[in-house]
């Protein structure tokens, strides 16, 4: 286990803030990564992994105050992936910040990896949370903000839902209980890939106006292109800075499956993993892009 | 079964109940470790969290009628190097709160307490829909859960204390009615392990909760007939005290046990299992018989579904003939 968790020499460098630019390219990488290591394991959830890339780059390198030398800082910033199957974006970016050695990244969903199929916190210490059912990352992640408080700590807890997931009853039982109890140190970030796993949200249950929902519930929320940094970095580093007593709630539009052409919009690829040929389709598409 | 209606022998006087008992540790708590967080899901005045809040507010949350929640919050406070204990009625909280639990708690091993009180059918009134008589059972299938059944408001202060003591997730039922008193304040309580009543070699009797002092009045009966029991409070459902249930099985030769849960998969189940690997030996089961109960007293509930005294010692006088 600990040798899972390989403290990046070059951690100061490596969650220095880096440009659009470099983020881009970034997020190029992690996508190529992420179609790699779910072909690999023969298994996984590609679509929610790929809609999710730019969301975490910016948090873990613009936005995040952490440490991946010392990633049990009491003082670091949480955050929780309520979303549990779109981990493999979350491992690439842990690796790609320092807290994991890349070269464990093709062992996702393998015996003993640390990567298992979901967010394993037995296993893999630095995820804040074990997740995997759906509905229930946002509840800790108020526990989390709460603790703050308590504690008197400046942390500020970052916690991500899918779209699909907000259909879970549980969501809104946290979503009033987080802006009456005034955690203006907690962001809630939808990614709103509009797909679930039997298909469009829109044709199962639709969460829409989802905005609208959450500020009605109280929550300071804003609605953006998930994909854009442009929009994805200021929104993120707006709710980090929050001083109200309202938590910010991120609704990100995204498209599920984003980067690869055969995958965009198609709600097969939400637990399916792409075959030999299809990864290579996929990466040679991306490393275009690079 | 036959249902001789005989007065007890034995009067227990009657104290606290454990959930009161339960509010009166967790104060004692806040005293000495300002680390503690008390969460509950609108039934703080009945769970007795209550006298928690009057005393820590600021420690305090109540989460509305969301045990989901309630369990959720609790484990992400637990996470950041809170000691919480969360509570609701056994019923709502195990049942409502069960993937949570399962999900927050259990699976990642976040050291959270929870407490359920109003656990079994002697709530009385409210009926089947309040009443927990599954709780021990889906608590102890959870990977870790330290399960516990404190008899009386000695048993359950104490055990409030091991559970702040014991690093890992825990589970504490408690009960509505006034419980006997069995213990004062200097006995000594330790998870995992059984407190021994008596020393008779005829008869076995292992019960939890409330069912102890039924139990301990059957034994005061049996021993008028001339039968020696001994009785064992299995204040921990999980971990079990295999050695002591072992040790009983040997010395005694047959076993029954007592519990307000139903048959599969509480008490008796746990014990029968510990026993089949240790020692085999004649069992009786009281307990509820794989139904849900109705509106009544605590008293005519126990009675009509079998729980009091007299059931215990005709479960002992048939087990005695199947030694």
């Amino acid at each position: 286990m600990s040798a899972a968790i390989s403290m990046a020499a070059s951690s100061a460098k490596t969650t220095a803030p880096r440009d659009i630019s470099e983020l881009k390219r970034m997020a190029n990488r992690m996508r190529i990564e992420i179609v790699k290591m779910i072909g690999a394991a023969g298994s996984g959830h590609p679509g929610g992994s790929l809609s999710e890339v730019e969301l975490l780059a910016a948090l873990y390198f613009r936005v995040l105050r952490h440490d991946p030398a010392n990633p049990s800082w009491e003082n670091r910033d949480r955050f929780v992936l309520s979303k549990g199957h779109g981990c493999p974006a979350l491992y690439v970016v842990l690796a790609e910040a320092g807290y994991l050695d890349p070269a464990l990244l093709p062992t996702l969903r393998k015996l003993g990896s640390p990567l298992q199929g979901h967010p394993d916190k037995r296993v893999l210490p630095v995820l804040e949370a074990s997740t995997g059912s759906l509905g229930m990352g946002l509840s800790i992640a108020i526990g989390m903000a709460l603790a703050a408080k308590l504690d008197k700590r400046d942390y500020h807890t970052f916690v991500m839902v899918g779209d699909g997931e907000i259909q879970e009853g549980q969501n809104w039982e946290a979503a009033m209980f987080a802006p009456f109890h005034r955690l203006g140190n907690l962001t809630l970030i939808v990614d709103y890939n509009h797909q679930q796993l039997d298909g469009f949200l829109k044709d199962i249950l639709d969460p829409a106006p989802l905005r609208e929902k959450l500020a009605a519930f109280g929550w300071n929320a804003v609605e953006i292109d998930g994909h854009d940094f442009a929009q994805v970095i200021p929104a993120l580093e707006k709710a980090r800075a929050n001083t109200s007593d309202h938590p910010i709630a991120i609704v990100a539009n995204t498209i599920k499956g984003k980067g690869v052409s055969f995958m965009e919009n198609n709600p097969k690829w939400h637990g399916v993993a792409p075959k030999k040929e299809e990864v290579e389709a996929a990466v040679k598409e991306l490393e275009a892009k690079s | 079964m036959a249902t001789p209606a005989t007065k007890p022998k034995l009067e227990l006087r009657m104290g606290a109940a454990t959930r009161e008992a339960y509010g009166q540790g967790l104060v004692e708590l806040g005293k000495t470790n300002p680390n503690v967080v008390v969460l509950d899901a609108d039934l703080a005045k009945s769970t007795f969290s209550a006298k928690f809040q009057e005393q820590f507010p600021e420690r305090f949350f109540t989460c509305g009628i969301a045990e989901a929640n309630m369990v959720g919050i609790s484990s992400g406070l637990a996470l950041s190097g809170k000691l919480t204990f969360a509570s609701s009625f056994a019923v709502f909280l195990c049942d409502k709160g069960y993937d949570q639990l399962r999900m927050c708690v259990a699976y990642p091993k976040v050291n959270a307490k929870f407490c359920g009180s109003h656990g079994g059918i002697s709530i009385g009134e409210d009926g089947p829909s309040q009443q927990a008589i599954e709780d021990i059972a889906i608590m102890c299938a959870l990977p870790g859960f330290v399960v516990l059944v404190p008899s009386d408001e000695f048993c359950a202060r104490a055990l409030v204390h091991r559970m702040a003591e014991h690093a890992g997730p825990c589970y504490m039922r408690t009960g509505r009615p006034k419980a006997p008193v069995i213990y004062g304040p200097g006995d000594k309580f330790e998870i995992g392990r059984a407190k021994l009543h008596g020393e008779g070699r005829d008869v076995a009797i292992m019960a939890c909760g409330l069912e102890v002092g039924y139990a301990l009045q059957a034994q005061a009966q049996l021993e008028d007939e001339g039968i020696a029991a001994r009785v064992l409070d299995m204040h921990t459902i999980k971990p079990l005290d295999e050695a002591a249930i072992a040790g009983a099985a040997r010395e005694c030769g047959c076993i029954v046990t007592a519990e307000e849960h139903v048959l599969d998969g509480g008490l008796g189940s746990q014990v029968a299992k510990a026993v089949a690997k240790s020692k085999p030996v004649p069992m009786e089961f009281v307990g509820i018989r794989d139904t849900y109960a109705e509106s009544g007293t605590p008293e005519q509930l126990m009675e009509k579904y079998g729980l009091t005294a007299p059931y215990i010692v005709a479960a002992a006088k048939a087990v005695l003939k199947r030694k």
